[in-house]
């Protein structure tokens, strides 16, 4: 056991460190920052006056070099526009993003196991097929575009719900709604045909010719197998979701880290986006192993 | 063969048939069978006689919506399987008839523990509390020759050998003390040493419970080590039934003497294993007459013309018009049977 997490441990850094590299160069290829930060007319000794108190006149392999040992003790630098320390900004937004993203899952993984479940028992009836088009759908539809559908209804029309921003219950059912829909059609989709599988097993049939009821087969020897498989997607899906649903925390002008990195990445504010990405990193990495020690515990055969 | 006790199990003739995109198959078309209190019988044949298809109708672990009891009854002492529904029939699976499988390495749950799993038909059968299923699931791995039971009971099931998880299986059939077991090819899967412990534990276990045993099988040497009776079954129907003895002694249905003739004996090393010819018909595309015409050295015209019965010899049951003018009644043996083709 101790192997295995310091093995993670190590791959995490790993991870982490390749992440920042290749966003560290992916970044200055979107150009030079200070072209923004000062007036169009400002003159060119100015300009390179500013570079030069930014550092962004240095070679990019000392630049890199900096980045490197800077982010190793922690600092990301500040912020090119508001002077603020870049990983403290990031960390404000954490609260915001977390909330979202467990609560679209949370709304999605309640709907989805029970439809795919279902769906499963009662293969190509009625409820499965509505079952199957309502995942299809689901899928398909982009989720800016149900996001603003959404918006129009229950916000602009009817004037039920706020239409953006954060604070309130109210304030998070929109967003939440929206992207628990896609989640929705992947989770009950994939409970599905995994539950299908299952329900073919011969130990299914054992607990059948024991006398248990069809309830119980469904959902307590059958959800346990098929919740192996469902894991890996639901921490891909939420690491995703904690990285900061970028395009919804924006149609919903939601304070989440996703809508803080699109607006840095928009005005080159390279710091914020750096600790941005470290902070995605970190998070999907850290959710990857959680998932590991979480097949240890619904898998019996799996142990570090 | 008849006694005047009556049976534990009684089936009727039994239609289960399959609706497939080929259209109906009937998979058991016909079949009666009766089980005694403290009797094992056998029913052999080749794959896909349908053997499995009669363990799962009594079961009602037919592959809804696919197979289904078309005519026919089961009888459990007076209640009819047949008629009963989904709920009831829940209160007699695992409780008085419980069934073995055949694959021991698949047939047990992965993810649960074996406490776990054996706890369930106590669950569902009877009031008894946590410790007293804890204890009575102990006495009974002990009872089937599992070692450390107390620690058993708490591992998963890949921590046991094959042999192990068979005998965990039987001690899940019996836990409820059922007045039938089913066991549907139990040693198949199992190495000849582990295959023989398993049957003498299934011989002492029905010795001392007095519980009606039905083994489906293709292997006549497990056949002889545990049967009293055995029914002989061909694509779909039962072509001889007759006791343990007279099945080795003097087989009458030109199948049985084939299954019979290709047993590998020991002392005949050198020459090439007997085989029936051909093989099975697939259901849907069964001969107008005797089913077994097509593969029978003794077939004759009549055997192409129309389908045999059940000719009962008075110690035996056989379907071929070799034995028609030995029927001591004329054809008309028992029931029903006789007439149903």
């Amino acid at each position: 056991m101790l192997d295995f997490v310091l093995k993670r441990t190590l791959q995490m850094v790993l991870v982490t460190f390749l992440a920042l590299t290749a966003i560290f160069f992916l970044v200055r290829l979107a150009g030079d920052p200070t072209a923004l930060f000062l007036p169009p007319d400002a003159p060119k000794s100015q300009l390179e006056e500013f570079r030069h108190a930014l550092g962004f006149d240095r070679p990019v392999y000392v630049q890199y070099t900096d980045f490197v040992w800077n982010a190793i003790k922690g600092d990301f630098g500040e912020s090119l526009s508001t002077r603020q320390d870049a990983l403290s900004m990031v960390l404000a937004r954490v609260p915001a993003t977390f909330q979202l993203a467990f609560s679209a899952l949370g709304l999605s993984l309640l709907i989805a196991i029970p439809i795919g479940i279902l769906s499963a028992y009662k293969r190509n009836s009625i409820f499965d097929r509505i079952g199957v088009a309502f995942t299809v759908v689901g899928q398909a539809v982009p989720g800016f575009w149900l996001g603003l559908i959404l918006i129009y209804i229950f916000a602009a029309s009817l004037h039920l719900l706020p239409s953006g921003g954060g604070g309130s219950i109210m304030h998070m059912i929109l967003p939440t709604v929206t992207l628990a829909s896609y989640s929705v059609a992947r989770f009950a989709r994939f409970t599905r045909s995994t539950t299908l599988d299952i329900l073919s097993k011969d130990y299914i049939r054992t607990a059948k010719a024991s006398g248990v009821s069809v309830t119980r087969i469904l959902f307590r020897y059958t959800l346990k197998n098929s919740l192996i498989p469902v894991i890996t997607l639901v921490a891909l899906d939420l690491g995703a979701l904690l990285g900061g649903a970028v395009i919804i925390e924006t149609v919903f002008s939601w304070p989440g880290i996703g809508r803080l990195m699109l607006e840095s990445l928009l005005r080159r504010d390279f710091s914020v986006v750096m600790a941005g990405v470290f902070f995605v990193a970190v998070i999907y990495s850290v959710l990857n192993f959680i998932a590991d020690l979480l097949y240890a515990l619904v898998n019996p055969q799996i142990r570090y | 063969m008849s006694t005047n006790r009556t049976p534990i199990l009684e089936i009727r003739n039994l239609k289960t048939y399959f609706d497939t995109a080929h259209g109906e198959v009937k998979a058991v078309n016909g079949i009666d069978l009766k089980i005694y209190e403290g009797e094992t019988v056998g029913i052999v044949g080749e794959s896909g006689c349908g053997k499995s298809v009669t363990s799962l109708s009594i079961m009602g672990l037919l592959p809804k919506p696919l197979a289904s009891i078309k005519e026919g009854h089961i009888y459990l002492g007076d209640k009819d399987l047949t008629k009963l529904k989904d709920k009831q029939m829940r209160k007699i699976r695992g409780n008085d008839i419980a069934m073995i499988f055949q694959e021991p390495m698949t047939s047990l749950n992965p993810v649960f523990t074996i406490g776990q799993q054996l706890s369930e038909p106590l669950k569902q059968h009877t009031k008894l509390g946590k410790k007293e299923i804890r204890e009575r699931i102990i006495e009974m791995l002990n009872l089937v020759g599992i070692p450390r039971a107390e620690a058993i009971i708490d591992e998963y099931p890949h921590q046991l050998s094959g042999g192990m998880r068979q005998r965990v299986m039987i001690s899940l059939a019996m836990l409820c003390k059922p007045k039938l077991l089913i066991a549907d090819e139990p040693t198949t899967a199992l190495d000849v040493t582990i295959q023989a412990q398993i049957l003498e534990l299934m011989k002492k276990l029905k010795a001392e419970t007095q519980m009606g045993m039905l083994l489906i099988t293709h292997d006549l040497g497990v056949v002889a080590e545990v049967c009293d009776r055995v029914v002989v079954m061909y694509a779909g129907q039962v072509v001889e039934d007759t006791d343990i003895n007279r099945l080795f002694d003097s087989p009458q249905h030109p199948y049985t003497r084939g299954l019979l003739k290709s047993m590998p004996k020991h002392n005949a090393r050198k020459s090439l294993l007997n085989t029936i010819s051909g093989s099975v018909p697939t259901p849907n595309e069964l001969p107008v007459g005797c089913t077994f015409a097509p593969r029978c050295p003794d077939a004759f015209d009549k055997c192409w013309a129309k389908r045999p019965s059940l000719f009962d010899l008075g110690n035996q049951l056989s379907r071929c018009w070799l034995h028609e003018k030995e029927d001591a009644e004329g054809g008309s043996h028992a029931n029903e049977a006789v007439t149903r083709d």
